[in-house]
Formats: structure tokens, sequence, C-alpha cells
């Protein structure tokens, strides 16, 4: 009875996976990026120019991404990772080396991440993205600047704090305002900031969590502060010219996004084309300043000029990024990051 | 039988999509990573955060089903009555809503319940008609929740009962009339028995999809009221513990299947016990 039952199984699943093979892989890649993160039209062109058809996937968060990865029977062709999450996909073996020789605007990479921990020498990561998280404020709500994670926990904006539904980033600015490593793996120390998280909720202090609804909810003026990562301030700012962003002084998260091919790849030639094509300093540039991501693209500043360098969203001063680290992968430490992050959405 | 080749065509479609999965949840829910059998994924009914939610969950969704009735049922009566004009049309306009995606109408919810969308401007406004100074949020909280599931749920409240109410016999109550029997006992004693087996198929067809909602829960409550639902998707999407997640999917399908049959136990004895 089991041996027919698994036999009957398996044969659903040969069934399903004849109906997934039916695209071929050579004239057509799949990429799975963040939502909002690319111009459209960075795509058509490279469709127009390589005759490759792209398969465009999104996702929310470094993890929904890393699972899709890890379980799915999808393949993709290329990813964008976060460093940490590169980090972790290196250690598990889920990465495809990339083919420097196919990727010569690699050169137009920023010195400062030619050489990133989280992957040393670039092996598996083109970097795409960069910058910091901080809070994104209505200035006609706090009546002047602010400096502090304090505020977001200041009683006095009640209802009116947005948070992100993405782990690592709501509980690494929570340590950083505790005044503990962003990376800690001392249960302690996560304790002290799920307990400070969870304190932020009963306040009322906390409105929503969200991720890609803050910026629309801070603009529209429903919350008056919301953590966001430094190109959704761009974006909100240029809407709405009551919005500020700052990166407080306890100190950040300072990031940086990668494109990767992930092991299973079907058109790892097809995926370098892709890889090499978004470095361009034309094309980097035309996406940096439709997602108001900062780039780390030379060629790509150069076009963007003056007005972007000084901007210190768009660009922090090395003040701002001194007092930032890099997320890394807490390895052993991630079910308990994911436990806590349960505890607190679901009280 | 002849006929028996017609259902081929589903009998493949069920073994597929039906059966197939369950069978792979129950085999995911009691295995752990490396396939090896373990009752370890029911770790949730000793775990007090996975039990309360599921608690509020069946709470929650046994109000918005209360609540689905006590709107439904008068909404059902109306509209069977003989005498509304032009009723089909009426009718029309309950179904309409159903022709769109549920995630694109609790996408509109969010505009009509944010700080000067429709909805809540004028609750806030009738509000202030009756002397309160605050401005009262509607997004983002327990009341957006359950008025975004009433909201989904409400038609499949008041379409079994419509149904019932129509195909009820008219000479029934007229016979109750003859008798002597006034507007009200013609209700309570005739119809509202009557319609019995109506009020428990609405009352399965909105607790069910209600207990396992998800996404209305994280778009209206902004994550912060998480539905058994929200986590069984967490498991999945984000943790990546395929088999605790089969093992919660498990506990809920047993649930409801122990739900259900209670229901069809009391809609068989009404049903017999009256006609």
């Amino acid at each position: 009875m089991k041996k027919s039952l698994s036999l009957l199984l398996a044969l659903c699943l040969c069934a399903l996976s004849l109906f997934g093979c039916a695209a071929s892989p050579e004239d057509s890649i799949t990429v799975y990026n963040w939502e909002d993160y690319i111009d459209p039209e960075a795509i058509d062109l490279f469709e127009e120019e390589t005759g490759i058809h792209v398969n465009y996937v999104r996702f929310t968060t470094n993890e929904e991404m890393y699972i899709k990865l890890e379980r799915g029977g999808a393949s993709y062709d290329v990813a964008f990772p976060s460093d940490y999450m590169i980090e972790r996909m290196i250690a598990n073996d889920m990465l495809t080396p990339l083919d420097h020789e196919k990727l010569p605007n690699l050169a137009n990479n920023a010195q400062w991440l030619q050489d990133p921990a989280y992957d040393p020498g670039c092996a598996y990561s083109a970097p795409y993205m960069w910058g910091t998280v901080g809070i994104l404020y209505n200035t006609a709500v706090t009546g002047g600047p602010i400096d502090s994670w304090g505020a977001m926990w200041d009683v006095k904006y009640k209802k009116n704090v947005l948070m992100m539904d993405s782990v690592r980033d709501s509980l690494g600015v929570t340590l950083c305002y505790l005044g503990y490593d962003l990376n800690t793996r001392d249960s302690a120390q996560l304790e002290a900031a799920k307990q400070k998280l969870l304190e932020q909720k009963e306040s009322g202090v906390l409105l929503a969590y969200g991720v890609d609804e803050i910026k629309d909810k801070l603009v529209g003026g429903e919350a008056a502060l919301g953590l966001v990562w430094s190109g959704d301030a761009m974006t909100s700012m240029a809407l709405n010219e009551d919005l500020a962003y700052c990166v407080p002084k306890e100190g950040s998260n300072v990031w940086a996004d990668g494109m990767v091919i992930p092991k299973g790849s079907k058109n790892v030639d097809g995926a370098h084309a892709f890889i090499d094509f978004m470095m361009r300093p034309e094309i980097a540039a035309m996406n940096s300043e439709y997602i108001g991501y900062s780039t780390p693209n030379t060629g790509a500043l150069e076009i963007l000029g003056e007005d972007y360098l000084s901007d210190p969203t768009f660009n922090p001063p090395q003040d701002v990024l001194d007092r930032c680290s890099f997320f890394h992968d807490v390895s052993d430490a991630a079910k308990l990051y994911n436990d806590i992050w349960i505890e607190i959405t679901a009280n | 039988m002849k006929t028996k080749g017609f259902a081929a065509p589903y009998a493949v479609w069920m073994i597929l999509f039906t059966i197939a999965p369950i069978l792979l949840v129950v085999i995911y829910a009691l295995t752990d990573r490396t396939g090896r059998f373990t009752l370890e994924n029911f770790r949730l009914f000793l775990d007090p955060i996975y039990f309360s939610v599921l608690l509020r969950s069946i709470g929650m969704a046994l109000l918005c089903t209360l609540l689905c009735l006590l709107i439904g049922y008068p909404a059902a009566y109306f509209l069977a009555d003989r005498h509304v004009d032009p009723r089909g049309m009426l009718i029309v306009f309950f179904i309409i809503p159903m022709w769109m995606n549920f995630l694109l109408r609790t996408y509109a919810w969010l505009t009509l319940l944010e700080s000067g969308g429709l909805v809540a401007t004028a609750v806030n406004w009738v509000l202030r008609l009756f002397g309160a100074n605050e401005e009262v949020r509607l997004l983002y909280s327990y009341q957006a929740v359950l008025m975004g599931m009433i909201y989904n749920y409400l038609p499949f409240m008041v379409l079994p009962l419509y149904t019932v109410l129509t195909r009820m016999d008219a000479s029934v109550e007229e016979a109750a009339e003859d008798l002597g029997a006034g507007r009200a006992q013609v209700f309570w004693r005739v119809k509202l028995p009557l319609s019995l087996p109506g009020v428990f198929s609405g009352i399965t067809m909105v607790f069910m999809p209600a207990v396992t909602t998800f996404v209305i829960s994280r778009l209206l409550g902004g994550s912060q009221f998480r539905l058994y639902g929200d986590l069984i998707e967490q498991q999945f999407l984000f943790t990546g513990d395929w088999n605790f997640g089969s093992a919660m999917s498990l506990v809920m399908m047993v649930l409801l299947l122990i739900s259900m049959g209670l229901m069809n136990r009391f809609g068989d004895r009404e049903g017999g016990g009256v006609l």
C-alpha cells in the first residue's frame, strides 16, 4: 500500500515537472529581485539588445528569497540578495562562482566594495546598490530634526511609528539603540531587544509592521516616523517635502545588495550577460536614479553628478558610515532571531 | 454504471491537487528535516505563543461568523421577500464584488480606512457630532481586520440563506397564517426553523475561510495581529520549516473536519426534525 502510494505521488510530481519545463532556457533568464528595485526600462533595453527574454520575479525580504531558492523547485538565473544573505548562501554552497572574464564592467565597481567582507574578491556577487537604514520622519509632526532611535519609542508619537516586517532590520536597529552589536548572538541581548520591541507595541507607539507600504504611508501622512532603507527615503522625500531622513547617532546598518547566480541556473551565460549589463555606467545610473538607492558604480556616479553626490541620504558622509556596520550571517542564531520575530508580531 | 467515466477528469484533478498535497502535508508533519519520523512538530500545543494565536484565530472567526449571521440573515430575509422589487438587481449587487479578486478589494479597504480615507473621514465626522474630539484611527487595528473579514465573507452567509428562504414553499407560510399565527409567530415558529439548514451551511461557509484567514490580517492589521494562517505562511515562506508548517496545517484541517462534522450533525437533526 505504502509503495503504491509513493509511486502515485512520484508520478504526480513527474507530471507536474513536465508542465514546468515547457519554456526553452536558451533564450530566457529568470531574474529574482526586490520589489521596486529596478527601472523597468533597463529590462526592456537588455531584452532588445541581447534578445534574451527576462522573466522578472519579485520578493520583499531576504529571508523569503532564501527559502524560495533553498526549498523551491523553480530555478533562477540571477538573484539580488543582501550582504549577510550572500554570506549565508556561499556558506551553504548555493551560488555559482562568477566568471570575471564575462563581467568587464565589474571594473566600474567602487574601491570599497571590490573586496567586501561578505564575499572576498567578489567571487560570487557583483555589487548592485548600497545604502543605510534609518528613520524617515515627517518634520511637520516632529517639529524639528531627529537624531536618535529613541524617537521611535517616544510616546508622543502614539500610533505614528512604522517598523519593518523584516527580522534583521527591526531587531538590528533595536540592538543599536540598546548599545549592542547588531550581529549579536547573545541570547540575553536579543531578549532585551525583544522586550524593547514589545514595549513599543504595548505603549501604542507602533502603528504597524510593513515593508513596501511604509513609504506610501509616510508620503500620505498616515504615520510620522518609519524605519526605511535610504533609497526609499530618497524616493519619498521627492514626493513629500515635509519628510526628512536620518541615520541615528546610536549607529545603524549599512548594507550592499549584490547580483548572484544561484546554483541550478539553466542559463549561466545569459545570467552573466544580465549582470554585466546592469553594471554599465548608463544603466546603473538609470536604475539608481529611478529607485533612489546609491550605486557603487563609479561610472554611474559621474553621470549622476554633483546633485546626487552632495546628498547626504544618497551619499552619506564618512562620520555616518563610521557608526554603521554591515549585517553578518548569524548562522546558528538565525532560528532564535526568527522565533523572536514571531513572538513579537504574534503577541 | 455507464456514467462512471464522466468523473475521470475530475478524479485525476482531485488526486493531483487535493489528495497528493494532503498526503504530502501529512508526511511532512510527521517527519523532521532528515525525513525521520517524529512528533516534535506538534510542539505548538506546548508553545504558548502558537497556541494563543490559534485561540485568537478561532475567537475572531467565531465573532466574524456571528456578525455575518446577524447582518446576513435580515439581508437574506429581505432579499427573499417576494414583494421586493427589483429583487434580481439587488442580488446582483450582492454578487458583483465577488467577481473581483478578494485581494484587490482588501487593498481598496487600505485606502478607505486610512486617515483622510472615505470611511475614516465619515466615521470621524459622525463621532464628532457625538462630541468626540480625538481622531479615531481605523487602519491597522483589530477592528480593521475584523471589518475586512466580514466584508469578504458576508456573501458566503447571505447566499445559502437566500437560497433556502426563496425555496421555502409559500403555502407553508399561508397555512400558518390561516391557522391564526401572527407575523412574529410565523417567523419564529415556521420560517426560522425551516431556514436553519441555510443558517448552518452559511455558518460553515463563513467559519472555514475565516479561521484560516491570512493576508487580510497582514494588510489591514499591519502584521500586529497575526492569525494562525499568517503563522503557517511564515513557516513556509520566511522561516523555511516546512515540517512545522505542515503540522500546523494538519492541526487546522483536523479542527475544521471536527467542526464540519458537528455542523452537519446539527443540520441533519434540525432538518429531519422539522420536516
